[in-house]
C-alpha cells in the first residue's frame, strides 16, 4: 500500500466500486455511506440510497455528513421520508439490492456481532449498541456487503453471539432458519475482498490489495481461509476517486488522519 | 443465555383491546402541564418513547418523569440515547427494549451501558430495528403479532423470545414478532391544537404507532395551533386528538437533541457530557442529572443553562440543512 490514501479512504474507494447504476443501496454511517455517496457522485448518478433513519434518495451534502442514521443530515433533499418501519418493509418487499454494513466481530460464514462480548448475554463481559438495523438488513437486501478494517480480533471463527445473520453454520442453515432470501457476498477490508464459497459457505480470499500477499491476508485473520480458483488484485484508488471522496468529508470526520 | 424476559402483558390484544374500549375518548381540551402530564405515569410502568436516538426525543417529558422519581421502570425505544443513560444513572429503569444504544458514532460505545448493562442492573432487551417497529406497529393494529421475515436465525431470537409461525398458505417459516402494548407513550410532536390531535414534520419515526400502541398518551409540542388550521390541512394530523390523555406546549422541548427542521441536535453537548463521563467515571451523569434535571424546577430553567444564543445556533443550522 501506498502513502497516497489511508485505510479508510482505501475502504470507501473500493466498496464504492461495488455498487452498480440504476440499483438500491441500504447503506449505514461512516465509510458505507460515504462509499454509497461516492458512487452515486462517480459512476451510478441512477442509485438510490435508503437510510435506516426511514430517508430515501438523499442528496449528502459535502462537509454536512451525518453522524446518525436518523438525524437531518441524514435526509437532505430526500426524496421521501417513509419512517423506519416503512424504510425497512422495502428491504423485505425485495426493493432493496444491497445492504452496505461494516462490523465489531465477524466469523468464517459472515455472521456479524455488535452485540455483546462473552458467553452470558444478560451478563456480557462487554456489552456493545446492538443491531441497530443491521441485522434486518442482513436478513432482507438481496445481497450484503461488509466493509470493515482486516484485524486478527475482528475476524474470529465463532462470533459470540450472532446480532446478524449472513451463512449461520454453512450448508443449508440459513435457508433452513427461515431466512429464504439474500446473504453475505462480499467483505471488503483494508487487505482485499473476501467471498464465500458457493457450497461450504466458508469465506475465501477473492483478491487482495496491491503489494499485500494472501498470506498477510491469513495472518491477520483467526480461522483458516478458503482461496478462489483466482485471486485478483484490486485497482488502488485512482487520484479522481480520492478527490472526489474527500470533498464528501473535509473534515475528515469519517475519513480519519 | 438467560430466560427471556418478555412480559406476555405487552403482547396481550385483547386486555389492550379492553383498555382501549374503556378509555375516555375525548375530543375536549388536553391542555395541561408537565408536571400534571407525567402524573400518570407509576412506578414499574412500560413506558415507550417517541422520536429516535437524538431525534425528537420528548425530553421534557423524561425529565419530568424522572423528577417525580419513578422505579422499576421499563423503557422501550428503538435507538436509545443519552436519556435512556439518564435513566439508569437515576435508577428510574430496570429494563430497556431496544435495538441500539449510544449516542452515535462519533461519542463510541456508551460507557453507561456498558457499566450498567455489565453489572446485571438493568437488562437490555434488544431486537432488530424493524422488528421493534413492527411490534409498536402490531400493537397499533390491535392483533398480538406481525408475520415477517426478519431476525429468523440470529441469537437475537432467544434474546426476546421471539417464536416462529409457519405460514398456512406456502408452509414457509416466519417470524411472530409480537405486538408492544406499552402502559405510556411519551412523545414529542411539532404542533397540536389543544384537543390533541398532532403534526409531525420530517422524520415520522415510531410516533402514529406508538400512540395507537400505548393505553396512556402523553405529549408536548413545539406549538399549539388552532381547531381551524387542524381542520385546513387534516391530512397533516398523524395522531387523533382522542387518543391523547395530556398535551403540553413546550418549545424546544427535544434539546439537546433535534427536532426536524426546528433545531439541530447540540452535537458539543455530547461532547461536554462524554468528556464528563470519561473523566469522572458513571458517576458525572449523577452530577449531571442534578444539574439539568432535578435541579432547574420549569423546562424555561432547564433551557437557560443551555442559553439562547445555543438554542439560536441550533435553530439556524436546522433551517440551513432542510431548506
Amino acid at each position: 500500500m501506498t502513502e497516497r490514501f489511508n485505510a479508510s479512504e482505501l475502504l470507501a474507494v473500493i466498496a464504492a466500486r461495488q455498487l452498480h447504476d440504476d440499483t438500491t443501496v441500504f447503506a449505514g454511517v461512516g465509510v458505507p455511506l460515504l462509499a454509497a455517496a461516492l458512487a452515486k457522485r462517480r459512476h451510478a448518478p441512477r442509485l438510490t440510497m435508503v437510510i435506516e433513519g426511514g430517508i430515501i434518495g438523499p442528496q449528502i451534502a459535502p462537509g454536512r455528513l451525518p453522524v446518525s442514521t436518523n438525524e437531518m443530515r441524514a435526509g437532505h433533499r430526500a426524496t421521501m421520508l417513509p419512517g423506519i418501519t416503512d424504510a425497512f418493509l422495502f428491504a423485505q418487499r425485495g426493493f432493496v439490492d444491497v445492504g452496505f454494513m461494516g462490523g465489531a466481530q465477524i466469523d468464517q460464514y459472515g455472521n456479524i456481532n455488535t452485540s455483546v462480548l462473552g458467553a452470558d448475554y444478560w451478563k456480557p463481559k462487554v456489552r456493545l449498541p446492538g443491531s441497530g438495523g443491521a441485522n434486518d438488513i442482513a436478513s432482507l437486501c438481496r445481497e450484503v456487503i461488509i466493509v470493515t478494517a482486516h484485524e486478527k480480533r475482528r475476524f474470529v471463527e465463532r462470533v459470540d453471539f450472532v446480532t446478524s445473520p449472513a451463512w449461520l453454520r454453512g450448508d443449508g442453515s440459513r435457508r433452513a432458519a427461515g431466512l429464504r432470501f439474500g446473504g453475505v457476498s462480499r467483505v471488503v477490508t483494508t487487505l482485499g475482498i473476501l467471498g464465500f464459497d458457493p457450497d461450504s459457505k466458508r469465506m475465501r480470499i477473492e483478491a487482495t490489495h496491491p503489494g499485500v500477499s494472501t498470506d498477510t491476508v491469513r495472518q491477520n485473520t483467526g480461522f483458516s481461509l478458503l482461496e478462489a480458483p483466482r485471486v485478483e488484485v484490486t485497482e488502488p484508488p485512482s487520484d479522481d476517486e480520492l478527490a472526489m471522496l474527500r470533498a464528501l468529508d473535509p473534515e475528515r470526520r469519517f475519513l480519519g488522519t | 443465555m438467560g430466560d427471556s424476559h418478555l412480559n406476555p402483558l405487552e403482547y396481550d390484544f385483547i386486555g389492550a383491546r379492553e383498555r382501549a374500549e374503556t378509555k375516555r375518548k375525548s375530543a375536549g381540551e388536553k391542555l395541561t402541564s408537565l408536571e400534571d402530564a407525567v402524573a400518570r405515569v407509576k412506578d414499574g410502568d412500560h413506558v415507550s418513547v417517541g422520536g429516535c436516538l437524538f431525534s425528537r426525543t420528548p425530553m421534557a417529558l423524561m425529565r419530568e418523569i424522572l423528577r417525580h422519581r419513578r422505579r422499576g421502570l421499563t423503557l422501550s425505544r428503538n435507538l436509545t440515547c443519552h436519556e435512556g443513560e439518564m435513566f439508569m444513572a437515576a435508577g428510574a429503569v430496570s429494563r430497556v427494549v431496544t435495538a441500539w444504544m449510544s449516542i452515535g458514532l462519533p461519542w463510541g460505545v456508551s460507557k453507561i451501558l456498558r457499566h450498567y448493562v455489565e453489572s446485571g442492573a438493568v437488562a437490555l432487551e434488544e431486537w432488530s430495528h424493524l422488528a421493534l417497529g413492527l411490534r409498536f406497529r402490531a400493537g397499533a393494529m390491535g392483533v398480538p403479532f406481525l408475520p415477517a421475515l426478519t431476525m429468523l436465525g440470529s441469537d437475537l431470537v432467544g434474546v426476546g423470545g421471539l417464536k416462529t409461525v409457519q405460514d398456512p398458505y406456502t408452509g414457509e417459516t416466519l417470524a411472530a414478532v409480537p405486538a408492544l402494548f406499552p402502559d405510556v407513550a411519551v412523545l414529542h410532536v411539532h404542533r397540536a391544537d389543544r384537543f390533541g390531535n398532532c403534526q409531525i414534520d420530517g422524520y415520522p419515526h415510531m410516533d402514529a404507532d406508538i400512540a395507537r400502541a400505548a393505553t396512556t398518551v402523553l405529549v408536548t409540542t413545539e406549538e399549539i395551533i388552532s381547531e381551524e388550521e387542524t381542520r385546513r390541512y387534516p391530512d397533516r394530523t398523524v395522531i387523533p386528538g382522542f387518543v391523547v390523555d395530556a398535551l403540553v406546549h413546550v418549545p424546544f422541548g427535544s434539546f439537546p437533541h433535534e427536532c426536524y427542521a426546528l433545531y439541530e441536535a447540540d452535537y458539543d453537548h455530547f461532547a461536554e457530557y462524554t468528556a464528563a463521563i470519561d473523566a469522572r467515571g458513571p458517576s458525572a451523569v449523577g452530577e449531571y442529572l442534578e444539574r439539568y434535571v432535578y435541579g432547574p424546577p420549569a423546562w424555561s430553567d432547564y433551557l437557560d443553562l443551555f442559553g439562547g444564543e445555543r438554542l439560536a445556533l441550533q435553530a439556524k443550522r436546522a433551517k440551513e440543512l432542510t431548506r
